[in-house]
Parts: C-alpha cells; sequence; structure tokens
C-alpha cells in the first residue's frame, strides 16, 4: 500500500530522524508533561492529531501563501487546530485538561510544528504531508510516553494511576523516588535516552 | 512589597527553563557561547515586558467573561475566552515584528547584536507561556503583570547565560561520545535545575 518512499517519511521520525532525540524540536512540552503517563499519553494524541492535519493544511495552501506571511498564516493555521484540541479535551477529559494547564495552549509555539511545516508541509502533497505528521507526532509521543513510563513508575510506583509496585516492597523497607517527580529529573531522563540511542545510532554522535 | 515577592519568585523559583521548560528549544540552540546567549536573553526579556501586559489589558477588557461590560448592558454576557489563544499568538508574532523595526530604526547597534534572534522570538514557548501563566494567574492589576513578565526575562535570560558559559568550558572536557553535544547539555541543565529548586520557600 505504501511506497519505499512513503513508509520512509512515516517510519523514519520514529528512530533514526526522531523529532525530540535527534532534531531536538518540541522539548518544552516533552518535559513538562511527563511526571505521569496519562498526560503525557493525552498530549501526544493531541500534539499528534494538531501535527497531521496543520501539515495537510499548510500543504493544501502551500502554492496560495506568500512567502514573506507565512509564518503568521502558519500561526493562525496551528492556533485554530489547537483551540479546537482545547475545547475537545475540556469537554471531554477535563481532569486531564486542568492538568495539562497552559500545556495544551502552549503547543502552538511547539517547535516541532513550526518545523515540520517549514521543512516538510511547504514542500510536499497533503498525503505525505499527512504521513509525516503522523510519523513525527508518533516519534514525539513515543519518547513521552518513555519518560513518562519511567518517571512515574519510579515515582510513584503507579503506572496511569494504578499501583503495581505491591505494598509488600513498601513494607520491606522500598521507597518512592520523590526526586522523579520533581521536573530536573525529566531533563536528566532525557539524556539517559539520548544516550542509549547514540551508542546504538554511532553517525549521529557529535563530534 | 507584593510586586517586589513575585518578581523575585518569578526570576528564582517559578524560572521559566527549571521550573516549566519554557524555550527550551532555543535555549539549547542558542547557548554555544555566551555572547549570542546574551542577546537573546536580553531580546526574550524585552518582547515578554512588553507582551505581558499588552496581553492583560485584552484578557481583561475583551476576552475575559463579562469584560466586554465598558461596551454596554448587552455586552456583559459575552464570553471570548476560547478566542485567547489565538489573540494572544496574534499579539506575540505581531509585537515581535514591531519591536524588531523599531529596534532596526533606533538601535541599529542592538540590532546587529540580536540578528537573527529576534523575529525567532515569536515561536519562542517561553512568550505565549508568560501570557498563559498570567492568564491563569489572573493578576490584580497591570503593574504586577509587567513585573512578571520582567523577572521572567530576567530568569530566563539567567538561564541561558548560565549554560553558555558551562558549555564553553564543556568543550574541553572529556565526555563519553554519545552524550557529546546535546546530551550532556541535558544534564547539566538537570543539574542547574536542582540547584535552583534550593531557592524554594524563599519569601520576602
Amino acid at each position: 500500500m505504501l511506497s519505499k518512499k512513503t513508509r520512509q517519511t512515516l517510519l523514519g521520525p520514529l528512530s533514526r530522524n526522531n523529532p525530540v532525540i535527534v532534531q531536538i524540536l518540541g522539548i518544552c512540552s516533552a518535559l513538562a508533561v511527563t511526571a505521569k503517563l496519562e498526560p503525557a499519553f493525552v498530549m501526544a494524541v493531541s500534539v499528534t492529531a494538531v501535527l497531521a492535519f496543520a501539515n495537510v493544511i499548510i500543504s493544501l495552501l502551500r502554492n496560495t501563501i506568500p512567502s514573506s506571511i507565512r509564518i503568521i498564516v502558519q500561526l493562525v493555521v496551528v492556533a485554530a487546530l489547537v483551540i479546537i484540541v482545547d475545547q475537545i479535551l475540556k469537554a471531554y477529559a477535563y481532569d486531564v485538561s486542568k492538568q495539562l494547564s497552559v500545556f495544551v495552549g502552549l503547543i502552538i509555539t511547539n517547535c516541532i510544528l513550526m518545523g515540520r511545516l517549514e521543512a516538510f508541509a511547504l514542500g510536499h502533497g497533503p498525503w505525505e504531508s499527512f504521513l509525516d505528521g503522523v510519523g513525527n507526532g508518533i516519534g514525539y509521543g513515543m519518547i513521552l510516553v518513555i519518560v513518562a513510563f519511567f518517571r512515574e513508575l519510579l515515582g510513584s510506583g503507579t503506572l496511569f494511576g494504578y499501583q503495581v509496585i505491591p505494598q509488600i516492597f513498601y513494607d520491606w523497607g522500598y521507597e518512592n523516588n520523590g526526586l522523579m517527580i520533581l521536573p530536573p529529573m525529566a531533563l536528566i531522563t532525557v539524556a539517559c535516552i539520548i544516550w542509549v540511542h547514540r551508542s546504538r545510532n554511532k553517525d549521529l554522535q557529535e563530534k | 512589597m507584593e510586586n517586589l515577592n513575585l518578581f523575585i519568585r518569578s526570576i528564582f523559583i517559578d524560572n521559566m527553563i527549571f521550573a516549566y521548560f519554557l524555550g527550551m528549544c532555543s535555549y539549547l540552540a542558542v547557548s554555544k557561547s555566551v555572547k549570542t546567549a546574551m542577546g537573546l536573553g536580553t531580546a526574550v526579556t524585552f518582547v515578554l515586558v512588553i507582551t505581558v501586559p499588552i496581553n492583560y489589558l485584552l484578557e481583561n477588557y475583551i476576552l475575559k467573561a463579562g469584560a466586554l461590560a465598558w461596551l454596554g448592558e448587552s455586552y456583559k454576557d459575552v464570553d471570548l475566552s476560547f478566542l485567547s489563544l489565538i489573540f494572544f499568538i496574534a499579539v506575540v508574532a505581531s509585537l515581535v515584528q514591531l519591536v524588531e523595526m523599531v529596534v532596526e530604526k533606533y538601535a541599529p547597534a542592538l540590532y546587529n547584536s540580536l540578528g537573527i534572534f529576534l523575529p525567532l522570538i515569536a515561536v519562542n514557548c517561553a512568550i505565549l507561556g508568560g501570557s498563559l501563566f498570567m492568564q491563569q494567574r489572573a493578576f490584580p492589576n497591570v503593574w504586577s503583570a509587567t513585573v512578571y513578565g520582567l523577572g521572567s526575562g530576567i530568569g530566563w535570560l539567567l538561564a541561558i547565560v548560565g549554560i553558555a558559559a558551562i558549555r564553553e568550558k564543556l568543550a574541553y572536557s572529556n565526555v563519553p561520545a554519545p552524550l557529546k553535544g546535546i546530551g550532556i547539555t541535558f544534564i547539566v541543565t538537570g543539574l542547574m535545575g536542582i540547584a535552583f529548586m534550593s531557592f524554594l520557600g524563599i519569601k520576602l
């Protein structure tokens, strides 16, 4: 169904060309919402949706937008999509939307969006752009979920809010690592992911 | 006194980088030398000081539920708050453009030192984040909003200049190959964040 090139567009961003750990885009929200798995997951889905549709819209408009005002056109398209996502979250997932607070609004300035719109959607057709958006969204979401998994497991002993570390461990003296919940540990967790990823992909290492 | 407290808090405790990770992208990309970091930090502070109070006025006189009451009785129930995101980003983007033109005309030396960073600020999360936090915290008046903008800007400046200075030194140290560059920067930022947490609980 997918040709080799489009498959590359879709799957490339998952590892070799990951937006977070290789292109270093969209770090702000990637770190801030990862103390728990649930908000991280919702955030990943929201960004994927916004990215895919923004890519398609900009790609459809790419021949009509004068290049001198393209940034503001992109911002308006993205802002409109983010408002829709924000209202949907407020209507159907109010608790998560409260936890994410300003970070839903900050999807607008998420560098992944600007980066992909500028680098990809302006030069490719709608279908490829859609795949690129989905691929990058999933690549971003994957890192979010991995970081949130470790932070929630080690920091609160839960996953998606369910207790996974048995009570008997606590009776024997196991303690949750409170540091994992705090913001700085998100950075260090991402650094560890980069470490593992780059030691497997040697050509990505910086000289 | 209230404002002084807010100022200190927004620099050290609610630091944009270490507590909320806002503006991380440019923070990581532009922190290779102290000089450019200083330029970008100044520009961010400058734009924050202008956009936060303007968005505060917009929020309180146009967007908030009941904010249009000054237009007359019939507008009392209008609630435009769902439009705030698009309003805020439009203000930020157009102000950045305006600031760029003004600075170019009246302070060419500053303009040359900021260079490409001025236009890039439009998509810096710290700027929009400042406005969104302002909206969330519902400051009592426009002065508090200005002080908050200034404080957050200075906090961001402090963070980026600090990391740039550390990275200049790091260039000469023996870091494991996979961590070189971006990886070690993340770890150092994390450690700086832990250091900044020692300010927690300071109250004037």
